[in-house]
């Protein structure tokens, strides 16, 4: 058992490690920028979670995090590194942004779930052409998904500049999504972070329990043994795209459904890319991406008013995601915890 | 005339393993010597402390009477050492020359002079006979070129001795005569030459001294005029403690498992399995003896639906079977012990419980549907942990916590604990302690005794003589010959297995 234990630590220990290791470097930032480190994350936390309507804003900060954490997550787990989360994500919010808006009339219970069903379809759609090429072709999925992500992003511009531009304006974005096809809040909270979490704990029981989870897992973690055993890498390749795009494109969908309300291509920027981070922070568990997106989440939204009050300029967020996502990425820290690395591999290697 | 190299006494130890125990090997200028043995005998581990690739734990290396000190390969280099690697270490897309000079190239103000680099190769390759063309691509020369090239690239910085890691191991017969008369060339040209091979034909013709490594002590040295293939396959394959099995009379009945005409390709696209017809009986072990490298892991593969079959049939209970995936094949009734347990036997960081099951995930009562039941999992774990004698605190303990040995009695439980009329085992105790072999050993016997038949592939000899119930010895592709072993004589099948009867290659 002790053996379990320690493994079981190890999971929890890098990633807090790598947060604490971050924020001293940060402190070291913001000290040259003249501003009192200590005072700053202060600042930057009380916003976070200091108050209710604090920690409204950073669980619908968090909510696209989470979804975004999972699509990258699930892949993770078949040894796959899906780059291409941003690219599924925009393509959820404006497949379920012109189906927000071109519906006229359905009621809220048929619209909001039809609409999140195009952002799931569209987004798994990008997806599947990276899991074909590589689950037929070879073609390495770092490469297709971040072609794929300049693919999605310039087709995007034009679909929300042209055919699908909300007439006479100038602002390049969709219409309005109709009333019935707005998610709403509840309780205070909005109604997508509930989503959110149930979609977590579904893949985290998919993963346990699960024989379609038992076979991705396996082929993340030895594709010969698994293939040997009789699990069908393609299919395990293809579908955990599959998954993963949808809850990516999901991710997109939710945005535009509870917050913009509209596709607006520079709404949604980087919170595909921030996915990453979540699932590495996470290392790869469906319910770990839960705190990792909290705490990102937060960290964005509370940002601005850091500057304002701190006199830090946003950007050290960026900064100080930056370094967690290296601490917990490089394997500096393994080898100060003297352990031999257990578990999920973190990406594919670049020539299989 | 003084030595070139001279190792003594050198030990080195990986955690539980002792690669090398007090191993001693001298090499004169001009001298070909052949460093023989099976895979894992210590082989590579050796050349490795000499070229400063590995730091040995004790023991001597001097290079012209002079001592080197451990694990300093750039020293070693200086020294006149150069090493050809089984792997090859060149660029793929840059030419012959660029890869020749890579590190070390001739410049003017800061310019590569690429002339002056060709200019050297042409003239390099004409001094050593190597004839190459300067301006190939790496990566669209044939195998035998790419190495001529890395050979080039040892001799393009003076060296004395000369290491080759299985020169052979990638070549064509053609490339390889090639390759032995490069490497004669070179050695009249008073270049100390140690290669490792497992090949007893090159060290016949090739060597002056052979050493041969067994377990990672010193088997013997000799040379080629004073011993035979067969008393080189003895000492390569012949294990100090003979473990004694205890094992009652065969049963045998109908046929099993029947090969008929089955031709196999390897890697290479080249016959490994030349029209080779086999069969095994229900309550019998047959074993396959045979110098590794004459088809044994292609002639598993095929049966075990790994590799695809040119020609030829395969029976398992009488029923034809296609060529299938390896799940489709065990399905059919074989259980099969892989060759490589790391690779293919289990998946390192998974618990031992879902180990076992590996192959039966999602069928009852292991899986309800889509559902996975983990407490059959469990429970299943824990009951093969006990009648397996798996060492270990807990069935839920990651694999990759088990020593070798538990390793494989994890894949042996797997495998025949589902009691299928057919079972495969491949190199079933290949870096095993003592204990599991016994255990291993005993298991085999036991699902032998009760009704399966046992084709057993193994590189070690005593292995095959004292469990099977038939031996039939595998040489070049094709068996040779089949005794009872009652009657088999170590001997003979030495003899056979160095392939002085019938037909070689």
């Amino acid at each position: 058992m002790a053996i379990l234990q320690r493994v079981k630590l190890q999971t929890l220990s890098i990633p807090l490690l790598s947060l604490l290791i971050a924020f001293i470097f940060g402190s070291l930032l913001i000290a040259m920028q003249g501003s009192n480190p200590l005072f700053a994350y202060q600042v930057l936390f009380t916003k976070a979670f200091g108050s209710i309507e604090g920690i409204a804003t950073t669980l619908a900060k968090a909510t696209p995090l989470i979804l975004s954490g999972l699509a990258v997550a699930i892949c993770l787990r078949a040894g796959l590194f899906n780059i291409g989360a941003q690219g599924q994500l925009i393509s959820g919010a404006l497949a379920s942004a012109w189906a927000g808006y071109s519906f006229v009339g359905l009621p809220f219970l048929i619209h909001i779930p039809l609409a999140l069903l195009f952002g799931a379809f569209f987004g798994s759609f990008v997806a599947l052409v990276a899991g074909l090429l590589k689950a037929y072709r070879g073609v390495h999925e770092v490469i297709t998904t971040i072609m794929l992500n300049s693919i999605v992003i310039a087709l995007a511009d034009y679909l929300a500049s042209t055919p699908f531009k909300e007439p006479d304006q100038p602002i390049t974005r969709t219409p309005k999504i109709e009333e019935s096809a707005r998610i709403p809040d509840l309780f205070g909270l909005p109604f997508g972070f509930f989503i959110a979490i149930a979609i977590s704990v579904v893949f985290w029981w998919l993963m346990r329990r699960t024989t379609t989870g038992f076979r991705i897992e396996t082929i993340g973690r030895n594709r010969n043994a698994g293939w040997y055993a009789g699990i069908s890498v393609k299919r395990v390749i293809i579908s955990s795209m599959l998954l993963g795009g949808a809850t990516a494109g999901i991710a997109g969908a939710v945005e535009t459904l509870s917050i913009t309300g509209r596709f607006e291509p520079a709404f949604n920027a980087g919170l595909g890319f921030d996915g990453i981070t979540v699932a590495l922070l996470a290392r790869a568990n469906p319910l770990g991406v839960i705190p990792a997106a909290i705490l990102i989440g937060g960290m964005r939204g509370a940002a601005s008013t850091m500057q304002f009050r701190a006199g830090v300029a946003p950007e050290i967020v960026d900064l100080l995601l930056a370094l967690i996502l290296f601490f917990v990425t490089a394997p500096i820290l393994l080898r100060l915890l003297k352990r031999k690395e257990e578990g999920i591999s973190l990406s594919s290697g670049w020539s299989n | 005339m003084t030595n070139l190299l001279e190792v003594e006494n050198l030990s080195k130890r990986f955690g539980s393993v002792q690669a090398n125990h007090e191993i001693s090997l001298t090499v004169k200028p001009g001298e070909i010597v052949a460093l023989l043995g099976e895979n894992g005998a210590g082989k590579s581990t050796l050349v490795k402390a000499v070229i400063g690739l590995v730091k040995p734990d004790s023991g001597v290396i001097r290079v012209k009477g002079e001592e080197l000190p451990y694990g300093d390969t750039a020293e070693a280099i200086a020294r006149g050492i150069g090493m050809v690697h089984q792997h090859f270490q060149l660029v793929p897309v840059m030419s012959v020359t660029e890869n020749l000079v890579l590190g070390d190239e001739p410049t003017k103000f800061g310019f590569i002079q690429m002339q002056k680099a060709k200019r050297e190769t042409a003239e390099l390759s004409k001094r050593y006979g190597l004839a190459i063309d300067p301006d190939a691509i790496i990566e669209d020369l044939p195998v035998g070129m790419a190495q001529r090239v890395e050979i080039l690239k040892a001799l393009r910085r003076d060296v004395s001795l000369l290491i080759l890691d299985e020169p052979t191991a990638v070549l064509t017969p053609q490339e390889t005569d090639e390759l032995l008369e490069v490497l004669r060339n070179l050695a009249k040209k008073g270049v100390g030459i140690l290669f490792i091979t497992h090949k007893l034909r090159e060290v016949m013709a090739l060597a002056d001294r052979v050493v041969v490594l067994r377990n990672g002590k010193l088997a013997g040295s000799t040379t080629p005029k004073e011993s035979s293939e067969s008393q080189l396959a003895q000492l390569m394959v012949g294990r100090e403690v003979v473990l004694h099995v205890e094992k009652g009379p065969g049963n045998p009945t109908g046929a099993a498992l029947e090969v008929r005409e089955l031709e196999v390709l390897d890697d290479r696209k080249l016959e490994a399995v030349k029209g080779l017809s086999l069969q095994v009986n229900a309550g019998e072990i047959l074993g396959i003896a045979g110098v590794e490298g004459n088809g044994q892991r292609e002639l598993v593969e095929a049966i075990c639906g790994m590799r695809n079959r040119r020609k030829g049939t395969v029976r398992i209970a009488g029923k034809e079977v296609p060529n299938l995936k390896p799940h489709e094949v065990h399905a059919a009734g074989v259980s099969h012990i892989p060759e490589d347990r790391e690779r293919h036997g289990l998946v390192a960081s998974y618990s031992i419980a879902d180990n076992l099951v590996l192959n039966r995930f999602d069928q009852e009562p292991f899986a309800k549907g889509w559902i996975r039941n983990l407490d059959a999992v469990a429970s299943n774990g824990e009951e093969l942990v006990e009648r397996y004698d798996i060492r270990t605190p807990s069935a839920s303990a990651p694999a990759s916590s088990l020593s070798g040995g538990n390793k494989q009695k994890t894949v042996v439980a797997r495998e025949l604990s589902q009691d299928l009329p057919v079972v495969v085992a491949s190199q079933p105790t290949r870096g095993v302690d003592v204990g599991s072999i016994e255990f291993i050993h005993k298991q085999l016997i036991s699902a032998r005794d009760r009704g399966a038949a046992v084709l057993l592939v193994s590189a070690e000899l005593d292995e095959i003589l004292s469990l099977s119930d038939r031996v039939a010895v595998l040489y070049g592709g094709k068996i040779v010959a089949t005794f009872d072993s009652k009657f088999a004589n170590r001997d003979e099948i030495g003899r056979l297995m160095a392939g002085s009867q019938g037909a070689h290659s």
